[in-house]
């Protein structure tokens, strides 16, 4: 029971095989990061750079607490201090930080793709810790674990994904795992932001996706795309897809609101779904560091029969 | 290499001509820069050079209306003299060189440096298109007389399109006055200015910025309706999409003054390619759908697409080798075109003699050249050509200094295996004796 892969980069590509290894190697981690002393020596010895383009507080603090968790030693390159600037390729960036023998590579890009590009020409593992609006594995597999351990099965459930899905790297993994895990999945919003083409039924309403719905995923709008006209206010915006806790009461009783962070309060939901007892939104911060201790470890090599 | 004799004999091939409407097994004589006899077995006095044709097709020397070369300015992409041996290579008697170097063409030095390169090279005719407008800027016109007293046979901003409708009027009008084509690459630069692929469901799985089809027959309408406006000789750069080639057939079907290519990428490929952010696969205008494919089988069949161009655009390894949203947009084509659209033949959209006409007797109709003919007292530019050779497409068997063709590793079937240019033999890299 090991996976066989060198990189983790989308889960277009992972199987639902590998996918349960992840979870379920996830559930034993989530009790390392209950202890009183958080560490395991599992990746004594290895090193784990964190090579992120774009800033970024929450993904990088979550894989570095896990790889921390680990026992590896972790070293960050935020775009700042990186050579880019300069002039170097992405590449040749890469390609130096491997020379001095990193055993992985957790990359953040602005570019869709930029993680491929590196993967296919680098030894070390490389770990899509988001590239531009292509995929984020690493929370799709977060975002799964989180239903999974909430609902206590995935198959069947109603999930609903609200907001920006085109431009949303979260939305497009989550649409992977969901669809491979059988779920019935609905993307909600206005129809420049949810094309046609998508695997999922589309809405351009939320009130008629809400009813009996399992799983409530909201994505964070950018602000920035009103300029281009993908929406048209941020008031009308929240008029139309912003989560009440008055339109939640047509969802099913036990619905579970989620969110990738940071969250728009009075936007994406008010504060009261927020803070409510059907959000899971801190869970789903937790449960990442779980989920990256497990790819960083079934990565390495590791088998899911290990000595947490 | 010219050859050294000016007497060659071509036996046995099967000669292929629109324009006289041969199509025959037949011997071909050529004395000096002429065609001087045609018919089966001739018989021939005096010493000459044989060239054994027997289950070869010869026909009149193929010409690309849609070349980059990359000299001035890009030497490190490709130079003149490389780009030129490609196109021996891949069976080009003549090529049509885009503006977009560095200086632009737009003024009759850099035509005249560009006519130098070639003449130094001495293979492949080079015919340069010069700039619609200054620095290809879309703001002020070229001195569009100058250009083509220079040597410049038609004019084009390939690549950063004129999207002031008033400016092409204007350059189409002055375009009148020498008969030459304004050739338009056909884009509406509003619509997806950061586009990087094709709009569907790939560009949206990619996460890829996508341009929608629209944005080429936004301005394939726009140009038909100002070619009806000033009558000018209008050419529309490789069509994609299905939906301009509805447009281009309903406008010549009124009479409007417009001709167009393809180039085997839009009729061999689909936007799936660029799965797993190939940047081989990225180009302007973006591979499209099946449907489009189909549409663009359809065009060349009816004769909507008059012509099969390259649009060649090498780019260097460390270029391609960027994020797909930073790699520039272009493949190398020269040396693919052939095999590629030989399949149209084996598919049964084309046949042989409409397959010459989209790559030797329209083109040489569009530029207004007396080349793309295969008769008696006609300039010998022709190309001798195995449609049974199969070859492996590799960075090593490409002359092309850039390799970046999404067709690497692909097997193919068919290839020049000579070419004449004027009478006289030219290098293409391979030996004949063994073809």
């Amino acid at each position: 029971m090991d996976i066989k892969r060198k990189d983790l980069l989308s889960l277009s590509d992972l199987s639902v095989y590998e996918m349960d290894l992840v979870l379920q190697t996830a559930a034993s981690f989530k009790q390392v990061s209950a202890r009183d002393i958080k560490k395991v020596p599992t990746l004594r010895g290895k090193t784990v750079v964190n090579l992120f383009f774009e800033p970024s507080t929450r993904t990088r603090t979550s894989f570095e607490l896990a790889a921390k968790r680990l026992s590896a030693d972790v070293i960050n390159f935020q775009t700042a201090s990186s050579s880019m600037s300069k002039g170097e390729t992405l590449l040749d960036t890469a390609r130096t930080i491997e020379a001095m023998r990193a055993d992985m590579i957790v990359v953040r890009h602005a570019s869709s793709g930029a993680p491929h590009l590196l993967a296919r020409s680098l030894k070390s593992a490389v770990i899509n810790a988001g590239d531009g609006m292509h995929e984020h594995p690493s929370q799709g597999l977060l975002d799964l674990f989180t239903v999974w351990e909430k609902k206590g099965t995935l198959r069947g459930l109603k999930v609903l994904i609200v907001g920006d899905i085109l431009h949303s790297r979260v939305a497009h993994s989550d649409i992977h795992g969901f669809q491979k895990y059988g779920c019935d999945l609905h993307l909600v919003g206005p129809p420049s932001m949810v094309p046609s083409g998508l695997l999922g039924t589309v809405h351009h309403r939320l009130e008629t996706a809400l009813p009996g719905a399992d799983v409530v995923i909201l994505l964070r709008l950018q602000r920035e795309r009103q300029s281009t006209g993908f929406f048209t206010s941020l008031r009308e915006y929240a008029k139309l897809y912003g989560l009440t806790a008055e339109r939640l009461a047509c969802a099913h009783k036990d619905v579970l609101v989620m969110h990738p962070g940071p969250i728009n309060r009075g936007v994406e939901l008010t504060s009261e779904v927020a803070d409510g007892s059907a959000s899971a939104i801190l869970d789903q911060v937790s449960h990442g560091v779980a989920v990256r201790m497990a790819i960083l470890y079934l990565l390495s090599g590791g088998t899911r029969r290990r000595d947490a | 290499m010219p050859s050294p004799t000016v007497r060659i004999l071509i036996q046995g091939g099967r000669a292929i001509d629109p324009v006289s409407g041969r199509d025959e097994i037949c011997d071909l004589y050529i004395e000096d820069e002429t065609i001087r006899k045609i018919a089966p077995r001739l018989k021939i006095e005096g010493s000459y050079i044989t060239l054994p044709a027997a289950g070869k097709i010869v026909v009149p020397g193929l010409i690309d209306l849609h070349t980059h070369m990359r000299e001035p300015g890009f030497e490190y992409k490709e130079t003149a003299a490389h780009t030129i041996s490609a196109a021996a290579a891949g069976g080009f008697t003549s090529i049509c060189v885009m503006p977009n170097t560095d200086p632009v063409n737009d003024h009759q030095a850099v035509t005249r440096l560009i006519l130098e390169k070639a003449r130094q090279a001495a293979s492949v005719r080079v015919f340069p298109i010069g700039a619609i407008t200054k620095g290809q800027k879309g703001i002020e016109l070229s001195e569009i007389g100058e250009l083509v007293e220079a040597g410049c046979v038609a004019i084009s901003d390939d690549g950063r399109p004129v999207s002031n409708s008033r400016i092409m009027r204007r350059a189409m009008e002055y375009a009148k006055i020498f008969d030459i084509p304004v050739i338009d690459h056909c884009e509406d630069l509003s619509l997806a200015p950061e586009g990087v692929m094709f709009e569907g469901a790939t560009s949206f799985t990619c996460g890829l910025i996508g341009i929608p089809a629209a944005s080429e027959t936004i301005m394939v309408a726009r140009d038909i309706a100002l070619a009806e406006l000033t009558g000018a000789k209008l050419h529309l750069a490789h069509i994609s999409t299905g939906g301009s080639v509805h447009l281009i057939r309903e406008a010549k079907r009124r009479g409007v003054t417009v001709t167009a290519e393809t180039c085997p990428h839009y009729f061999v490929l689909t936007d799936t390619c660029v799965q797993g952010f190939n940047a081989n696969a990225k180009m302007k205008p973006p591979l499209a759908s099946t449907a489009d494919v189909e549409e663009i089988r359809a065009g060349l069949a009816d004769g909507t697409l008059d012509a099969i161009a390259t649009d060649h655009a090498p780019h260097a390894a460390h270029e391609k080798g960027l994020t797909m949203d930073s790699a520039p947009f272009g493949i190398v084509g020269l040396e693919t075109a052939l095999p590629l659209s030989l399949r149209l033949i084996e598919d049964g959209v084309l046949t042989w003699t409409q397959w010459v006409e989209k790559w030797t007797t329209n083109p040489a109709r569009i530029l207004g050249k007396p080349l793309g003919r295969l008769a008696v007292g006609d300039m010998a530019d022709l190309t001798i050509i195995d449609p049974a050779l199969s070859w492996t497409v590799t960075a090593d068997t490409l002359r092309s200094t850039s390799k970046n063709s999404p067709f690497l590793g692909w097997t193919l079937k068919g290839r020049a295996v000579a070419v004449l240019i004027a009478g006289k033999r030219v290098d293409i890299g391979q030996s004949y004796l063994a073809a």
